[in-house]
């Protein structure tokens, strides 16, 4: 194996999953263990008045039935947004009361899963019913505005005012569940007062100090473990409500505890994301120019939490405009509290934001492309702050290239193909630049053998190897001469994976102790004689251990990093304004008759500074754009309005792409140069993929079919007239 | 999951001495073939029979041609075994429906006379908790105001709007299939029409089978026209989906005109569901594209939407239009690609 920085290295622990041999925090044995079993609510808003459990306690094996009833003593930890590290700022079994439909109520603990399920399904609970307010519009719930989330700039009104031309349009984005292939799962061993907790985590520092908060133990008691993540997307990186009642229930029983939640219970017990109804209105002049822009959207949350991802900032700072004003409403219901899931903020408002940027360009009767080119800026428009770096036309003209669009025909309908109505639609994908402090330790022997150790995490998204291709280049060895180990919370603390943080951080850090080992070797990577080096140094093997903060962290960032704080800086900063920036077109086709939407072509071209591992990278953009596709074209939880229920928790009826829905897919990548946003120079890139897919495919659906559709996802039924 | 016990028959004569009924009048007795239904339904607690009685070792599998067209397939087949049978690929509309059904996991072990009778994925039903009239006689159905998009628009009534959600079923049934059962009682012949039966005021029963009713063949006959005919099945994704509505559709054409047509809508109705006064109005017209919509229309006249499932009206006769229209443009020997 060769190849260091850019080279498309294979997945160094690919063979091992393939095998079988990598452990997912299910796979780990633990000695004689007990299994848990959740017991999820059938109400969406009331009381739990009684619960008989002498059936349940009688199936043997139960050893304990845990609720409001006999509650495991928790601690409310809070959630990330108020400095903790939960999915949720309360404690389940706190409270008789029900707070959404498929609230975890109950959790059996048995000798095997059989006795813990049929225990599970003999409980009986009575309840004092409300009526539930789930979803927006149902009577009873309550929207809080968030003015501290509100961005402006200029005369709002004013710039409508002078417009040439004005649209004022609404936009309405559906809820989506996590679905990874790797369900959601805890087990927790104790031994005397030390806590080892196997559970899948995107962020392993702060699962150690987050599940011993609500646990009330010091966090160094906490050791927790993840070393390969069956799929994250966020819906993984903060501390599931189960985690804690785990090892809470093992500290009680003395035993450890395993507990596997269903695919159903996944839908209602951990986050997901929420639906959106967002308002956009443009001003423009005669030729394009934006003068006024403004986007407002309404989340829903749970009751009990405050949670919005407010894409709109971002959205602001896409194009030039004279005055601009934003801002969020928080929308409380009767639902779990949602959570970070691919590209948050992004994906539902870049649906909007490219959706209204493409009905101007039909209204201006202007090439889309061009429009976006006419509002190409250098620096954002809110406070004037300059890109690091920002090649979004690059990325236009090259996807655009490959794409074919010189061909392009706006009139609608105009490239039929016999019984099929096709598309060609664009938009743009962008997505902040953003890092987190991290440490790391790097161990080199005389053989030439390097080891290189940082809790990180790798959720299927190359980081082992992306993380060694750094320090092969750093030592100057090849990559097959260097091991990593990630994902377990005794290593140095890395960052969450999260935010497309990962990569950019790992390497800056891992450059900073490569570099002190070169030092104090007296030698460098280009001309590295390893065996001679280490004769000179009087030692046979050295490590390093280093730190990095990024630039405009906190000043007590450094010590946050051994506190489980998350410390995530970047896109909007106060020098510099930093983006990953892309472009994506779509071709649908459409049947004339019964309308079902396919998408044969989808093209992305990317710019994200120096790209580490072009096949991982391909990847990464590739996965994003078909979820992208989904997005567009198939998920939606579907919530029942009467009580909450999730109606589709299952795989099969919760929609997502499978192979024949992609066909020709392809990522490209604008080489770009970027000295500003961090030492390695790289953008984060796991997330930017999804963002910009479905206004692209929205777009092409209204050259198709001349039906503006504006929400998601476009079914069949929105393209046919019913009645 | 609740403890039951696993019987492992070696004969059709064993099998029916020792089954249990499944639970409810008409849902027949409680066997396992591939299991891809009845498992998921026992796992999610909607069925709870005591024991199951495998078919493994008592069905035949395979398909055997007797020349003048007709067709006799053990009840064993699996659904992949017959998608790729050479006489199901001369009449494409058999193959066609299996192969664009489920997954290639699930059709390498499911089996046609488990596939007939697969039961409704209505959510309400599935989730053993709403009120349900085909779970639970007289507890009602939450499903007419509810999340419906799947369910169905023909042949409903105010105790249940659930779809018949299999494809291959609407295939047979344009080819007068006859299915052979054996029982407790011996054995008998079953019209594939008259299997199913609407939900009208006691949903739970579904089919005419007895608690210990075996399927042990289906017959049919195949005419030599039929080799223009197709499955056009609309769906939310290009694989893996339960049809929004499909349309099987066989056509004997004399230039453009109609000498025989046969149709069957799925996907919309509660029941396998042919259009017989479609099919006669069909015949002797040209087949012009103004002629498939109109058997579109008259195809779903009587449809009833219940909400968000209204648009499988207009939906659906545009299927039926387009399946006409399809079959129409086939040459005799080629089979309508698609995806797969
Ligand atoms: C995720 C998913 C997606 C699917 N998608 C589709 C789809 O798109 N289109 C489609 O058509 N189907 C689809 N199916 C349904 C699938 O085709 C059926 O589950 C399958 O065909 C049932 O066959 P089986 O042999 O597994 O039946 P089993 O589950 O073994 O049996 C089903 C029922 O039939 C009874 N039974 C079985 N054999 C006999 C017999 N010989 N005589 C009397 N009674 C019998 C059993 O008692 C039981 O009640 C899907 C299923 C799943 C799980
Ligand atoms: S439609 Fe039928 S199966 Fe569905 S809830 Fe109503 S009665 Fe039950």
């Amino acid at each position: 194996m060769t190849g260091r920085i850019g080279a498309a290295v294979s997945r160094i622990e690919g063979r091992k999953k393939v095998m079988g041999e990598a452990r997912y925090a299910a796979d780990f044995a633990v000695p004689n263990p007990l299994y848990a079993h959740l017991v999820t609510s059938t109400i969406g808003r009331g009381t739990i008045t009684a619960i008989d459990d002498a059936d349940a306690r009688a199936v043997p094996g139960v050893r304990d039935i845990y609720s409001h009833a006999n509650p495991l003593g928790l601690t409310p930890d809070g959630m990330m947004s108020t400095g903790g590290h939960a999915q949720q700022g309360w404690e389940p079994f706190d409270a008789p009361d029900v707070r959404f439909y498929g609230e975890t109520i109950a959790m059996v603990v048995a000798d095997d899963i059989l006795a813990a399920r049929e225990a599970a399904k003999r409980l009986r609970f009575t309840y004092s019913e409300e009526t539930p307010a789930p979803v927006f519009g149902a009577e009873g719930v309550e929207p809080e505005e968030l003015p501290d989330d509100a961005l402006s700039s200029g005369d709002i009104e004013a710039a409508m005012q002078a417009a040439a031309q004005t649209l004022d349009l609404d936009y309405d984005t559906a809820a989506n569940t996590h679905n990874a292939m790797e369900l959601f799962a805890t087990t927790a061993q104790w031994s005397g007062e030390d806590l080892t907790v196997y559970v899948p985590s995107q962020w392993v520092e702060g699962f150690r100090v987050g599940i011993a908060n609500e646990l009330g133990i010091a966090p160094e008691r906490v050791h927790v473990v993840s070393p390969y993540v069956g799929g994250g997307f966020g819906g993984k990186g903060s501390v599931f409500t189960f985690t804690p009642m785990v090892a809470a229930a093992s500290k009680r029983l003395n035993r450890p505890v395993k507990l596997y939640v269903t695919r159903e219970q996944g839908f209602t017990t951990a986050s997901f994301r929420a639906e959106t109804q967002q308002s956009i209105r443009l001003g423009a002049g005669a030729d394009g120019r934006l003068t006024g822009f403004e986007h407002t959207g309404r989340e829903l949350s749970s009751r009990t939490d405050t949670y919005v991802v407010n894409g709109a900032e971002a959205a602001a700072r896409m194009y030039h405009a004279d005055a601009v004003r934003t801002g969020v409403t928080c929308v409380h219901a009767d639902r779990q509290t949602p959570g970070f899931m691919r590209a948050p903020a992004e994906t539902p408002y870049f649906f909007a934001l490219e959706s209204a940027v493409d009905e101007l360009a039909r209204r201006l009767e202007m090439d889309p492309v061009e429009l976006r080119r006419t509002n190409d800026i250098d620096a954002e428009p809110v406070n004037g702050v300059p890109y690091t770096s920002r090649s979004l036309m690059e990325c236009y003209d090259m996807a655009g290239e490959a794409f074919g669009w010189s061909d392009y025909d706006p009139a609608v309908g105009s490239m039929r193909d016999g019984d099929w109505l096709v598309g060609w639609g664009c938009a743009t994908a962008a997505y902040p630049t953003q890092m987190a402090p991290c440490s790391v330790r790097v161990h080199l022997d005389r053989t030439g053998r390097a080891r290189v150790m940082v809790a990180s995490h790798d959720l299927g998204t190359g980081a082992y190897t992306v993380i060694a291709q750094a320090a092969a280049e750093g030592l100057g060895l090849e990559v097959d001469r260097v091991d990593v180990e990630l994902g377990d919370s005794r290593l140095p603390p890395g960052t969450i994976a999260g935010g497309s943080v990962s990569t950019a951080s790992n390497v800056s850090v891992v450059q900073i102790a490569c570099e002190r080992i070169m030092q104090r070797l007296g030698t460098t990577p280009g001309e590295i004689d390893v065996e001679a080096a280490f004769n000179a140094f009087g030692q046979a093997a050295i490590e390093e251990y280093a730190e990095w903060t990024p630039r405009g962290s906190q000043k007590n960032a450094r010590r946050g990093l051994y506190r489980g704080q998350v410390g995530i800086v970047g896109g909007a900063e106060e020098e510099y304004t930093a983006f990953a920036f892309g472009a994506e077109y779509a071709e649908v086709r459409i049947n004339r008759w019964t309308r079902e939407i396919r998408v044969p072509r989808l093209y992305g071209a990317f710019a994200a500074g120096r790209i580490m591992n072009e096949k991982t990278a391909t990847s990464q953009y590739l996965g994003g754009m078909v979820w992208g596709l989904g997005h567009a074209l198939q998920e939606k939880t579907e919530i029942d309005p009467r009580t909450g229920a999730v109606m589709n928790d299952n795989i099969s009826e919760y929609i997502v792409p499978v192979n024949a829905d992609i066909v020709d897919i392809r990522a490209m990548m604008v080489p770009e140069e970027d000295t500003l946003v961090n030492p390695a120079g790289v953008k984060g890139i796991g997330e930017i993929g999804i963002v910009g897919t479905a206004a692209a495919i929205a777009n092409a659906v209204y050259h198709a079919t001349g039906i503006r559709v504006r929400h998601v996802p476009i079914r069949v039924e929105d393209l046919i007239e019913t009645g | 999951m609740r403890p039951f016990s696993f019987r492992r028959p070696g004969s059709p004569e064993e099998a029916v001495a020792m089954v249990e009924p499944m639970g409810v009048a008409g849902q027949g007795g409680a066997f396992h073939a591939g299991g891809t239904t009845v498992i998921d339904l026992m796992k999610l607690h909607v069925l709870h029979p005591p024991s199951l009685t495998d078919l493994g070792d008592v069905l035949e599998r395979g398909i055997e041609e007797t020349g003048d067209g007709t067709l006799r397939v053990g009840a064993g087949t699996t659904m992949a075994e017959a998608a790729e049978h050479p006489a199901f690929l001369r009449a494409p509309v058999l193959s066609e429906a299996l192969w664009k059904a489920a997954s290639a996991q699930l059709r390498n072990v499911a089996t046609l006379g488990g596939n007939l009778l697969q039961r409704t994925r209505c959510p309400y039903f599935r989730d053993n908790v709403s009120a349900c009239n085909k779970r639970e006689p007289g507890s009602g159905c939450a499903a007419k105001d509810g999340i419906n998009r799947l369910l169905a628009v023909l042949g409903t009534s105010e105790e249940c709007i659930a779809n018949y959600p299999g494809d291959w079923a609407n295939a047979l049934i344009l080819f007068d299939a006859v299915l052979e059962t054996r029982s407790g009682e011996g054995g008998r012949e079953i019209a594939f029409d008259d299997l199913h039966v609407l939900p009208g005021e006691d949903p739970a029963r579904e089919t005419i089978l007895g608690d210990d009713e075996l399927i042990t063949a289906i017959r049919l006959t195949v005419p030599d026209w039929a080799g223009r005919s197709v499955y056009t099945k609309v769906r939310d994704r290009d694989s893996y989906a339960f049809a929004l509505t499909s349309a099987a559709v066989a056509l004997d054409l004399d230039g453009e005109t109609v000498r025989e047509a046969r149709l069957a809508i799925g996907g919309a109705a509660t029941v396998p569901w042919r259009a017989r006064e479609v099919e006669d109005w069909l015949q002797g017209q040209t087949l012009t594209e103004d002629v498939a919509v109109e058997a579109g229309r008259r195809a779903f006249e009587g449809a009833q939407g219940w909400g968000e499932n209204d648009f499988k009206i207009p939906l659906g006769r545009d299927t039926v239009a387009r399946g006409l229209m399809e079959a129409k443009a086939m040459t005799p020997e080629t089979n309508s690609g698609d995806s797969q």
